[in-house]
């Protein structure tokens, strides 16, 4: 039942003793590995080569259940354990999984650091809106209005359009996907892998059981059928007639360009530094 | 300060400060990265390996901040290089959380810590030997760890090398300490190429079936993955049991945490390291380390000079505290002087050690190193009251 048309067997890249998974039913966060997996699988990236670092959080335990070299960091310092990791090693592919909390709040300033400096990392924010594992507290990408435990008359603060933030600090490659489409999802990871610097991208997720429940967003079927509704694909989204509000969301690959990978740059750098001392 | 060293040959002897013998020794220990943040009085470290280390083969990387810089050691070390960083005070604050990562999830790395006045943002150039319960208790929950505390320029390219070493061994971080003054000073020195091979940890080998990442044999330290070796193991900073996933089973749990806090039990000949002077017929014996036991040092010539019975012990691995050393040193002592930059902090160690000895501390948080001489007056007169 897992297997599909392109040869994938999710199986492959899991660690079978971790099942079963400690996500709530509904949780998007499934979908996202399935995806990133998926996208793996595509690019045929060999599993002991495959560095998996994330953060603390419901996204941040998704890298215990991948079958490769897997570390499981400190909350919102994943993106600074792979850039070491990165740096220390360039034969690995690293890949940074992390959540909204994780990486745009207490990780703030590793992130805007990443994308200015470009050093090849393919980093995945599941932003689900809500701080989910401690209960459902407002995140800093919590839609305005929305009912979280620490906002009960819902929440007054804007939010975050990460993508534009990753975008304005520099990052080589950020982009958009909802995960409802998939394959589509599958296919935006698989450019960000295939970027030769650092690739944002940011995945919208859906909390069921905490942030959904909240807000009365219906089951799980309604509330993937929502991102339907009010996250619309780019390509349909000039036939919406509606303000801006933070939840339409432009989706796709949204800034891409060949800015100079750091790695690379550095190692040039340090052989200047060796030849200069040569001399 | 100068120390005038005999043994100096011309051609081999260097003016050198101590922040340069601590880059000068991290490259001869074999570091290959080096993550660290601007912060007085430790950037000089990051000064001298921004070059040297790319020409030995290494990386240098200044970081966002300091908490990144000490996550990017640890993600540096969790592929395979020897790694380091260096800060100081309010830095050290920052490290805290990554440093418990490091400890828990036994990440072997170095980090420096150059003592100034604090709290807070404190003295930045000013000596301080207020971080000496920081270095062991600093991050939450039950930890072991190293702490090796130099007392001169080239104590402190020895026990960098050292530090390295015990990471490597023992895998665990370790802390190298000393204040500002040894940090800043100069001193002719001529640094030998260290003897022997250096230290490596033990890497993962056999069957990936067999291989549990959290088992010990009986040096009570596991073997660690090298990524892309086929092991594809996890690293967690939660309580993880001998297969690297997390648990909560309380026997599991129990198991983990009583390998991980007595492993360097295991190791304590190895890891122990001090400095007796003329303790054996000695009335007063005083406990110092970095900058305050230079002055004791002289203090003690000073009261031998004078016939009064004094000695000196110098713990050169301050965590785990050399106890039994400490109480050998003392045995024949009437009362104990802990001189240190601090309201009281070696005190406490020493006085938990010596339960039935007089032990008085010489406190200075002025910003001021204590004198040689304010150390002989006080033992001169610990003496006649004995």
């Amino acid at each position: 039942m897992f297997t599909d048309a392109a040869n994938f067997d999710v199986r492959d890249y899991l660690r079978k003793e971790m099942m079963p998974h400690f996500l709530c039913p509904g949780c998007g966060h499934g979908i996202a590995l399935r995806a990133l997996l998926w996208a793996l699988h595509d690019l045929a990236i060999d599993k002991d080569k495959l560095a998996v670092v994330s953060g603390i959080g419901c996204a941040g335990r998704l890298s215990a259940y991948i079958d490769a070299n897997t570390f499981h960091t400190t909350h919102g310092r994943p993106l600074a354990y792979a850039t070491g990791l990165a740096l220390a090693r360039p034969d690995l592919h690293v890949v940074v999984i992390s959540g909204d909390g994780d990486c745009l709040a207490i990780g703030g300033n590793h992130l805007i650091h990443a994308c200015r400096r470009n050093l090849k990392i393919t980093c995945l924010m599941l932003n689900n809106e809500i701080y989910g594992m401690t209960g459902g507290q407002v995140s800093p990408t919590t839609s305005e209005s929305r009912l979280t435990t620490t906002t009960p008359l819902g929440n007054n603060e804007p939010n975050f359009d990460a993508c534009a933030l990753a975008t304005a600090a520099g990052a080589g490659f950020v982009g958009r996907e909802v995960t409802r489409h998939v394959p589509k999802l599958k296919e935006l990871i698989k450019a960000g892998l295939e970027h030769p610097g650092f690739a944002f991208v940011e995945v919208l997720s859906d909390c069921t059981e905490v942030f959904g429940r909240k807000n009365d967003l219906g089951s799980s079927p309604e509330m993937i059928m929502r991102q339907k509704s009010e996250i619309r694909p780019s390509a349909y989204r000039n036939t919406v007639e509606t303000p801006f509000h933070s939840t339409s969301l432009p989706t796709g690959i949204l800034t891409q360009n060949d800015r100079p990978e750091y790695g690379a740059a550095h190692r040039r750098a340090a052989a200047a530094v060796v030849a200069k001392g040569a001399k | 300060m100068n120390v005038h060293d005999k043994s100096l040959s011309k051609s081999t002897a260097k003016l050198l400060s101590g922040n340069s013998a601590c880059a000068q020794g991290a490259v001869a220990a074999g570091c290959k990265f080096f993550a660290g943040y601007p912060i007085t009085p430790s950037s000089e470290i990051a000064e001298k390996l921004v070059t040297s280390l790319p020409q030995a083969g290494g990386v240098f990387i200044q970081m966002e901040d300091e908490i990144s810089a000490m996550a990017a050691v640890i993600g540096a070390s969790m592929g395979g290089v020897k790694a380091m960083t260096a800060t100081s005070g309010p830095g050290f604050s920052l490290k805290q959380e990554n440093i418990g990562y490091a400890a828990g999830a036994e990440i072997p790395c170095v980090i420096v810590n150059v003592m100034r006045g604090g709290p807070s943002t404190g003295m930045p150039t000013r000596p301080s030997q207020a971080d000496i319960m920081q270095t062991r208790f600093g991050s939450h929950g039950d930890y072991p760890m190293i702490v090796l505390a130099p007392s001169s320029v080239r104590e402190i390219y020895e026990e960098t090398i050292r530090a390295f070493d015990l990471a490597e061994i023992c895998r665990t971080p370790v802390i190298v300490l000393y204040d500002q003054v040894i940090a800043q000073s100069s001193e002719t020195v001529a640094l030998a190429p260290p003897s022997g091979v250096r230290a490596e940890r033990k890497w993962a080998s056999g069957p990936r079936a067999d291989y549990k990442p959290y088992a010990a044999g009986i040096d009570g330290i596991p073997a660690m993955p090298r990524p892309g070796d086929g092991y594809r193991t996890h690293t967690t900073g939660l309580t993880h049991g001998e297969n690297g996933f997390p648990t909560q089973n309380p026997e599991a749990v129990e198991r983990a945490m009583s390998r991980l806090y007595s492993k360097l039990d295991l190791h304590r000949e190895l890891i122990e390291s001090w400095e007796a002077i003329r303790c054996e017929d000695a009335d007063v014996v005083i406990v110092a380390i970095g900058i305050s036991a230079r002055a004791a040092k002289r203090a003690v010539e000073i009261c031998r000079a004078k016939g009064v019975h004094v000695g000196l012990f110098r713990p050169i691995t301050l965590w785990p505290f050399p106890e039994a050393a400490l109480q050998q040193a003392c045995k024949g002592a009437r009362a104990v002087l802990v001189p240190e930059l601090n309201i009281g902090q070696l005190r406490l160690e020493v006085e938990r050690l010596l339960g039935r000895h007089r032990v008085e501390g010489l406190h200075q948080y002025s910003g001021e190193p204590i004198t040689p001489a304010q150390i002989a007056a006080r033992a001169t007169t610990l003496a006649s009251e004995a």
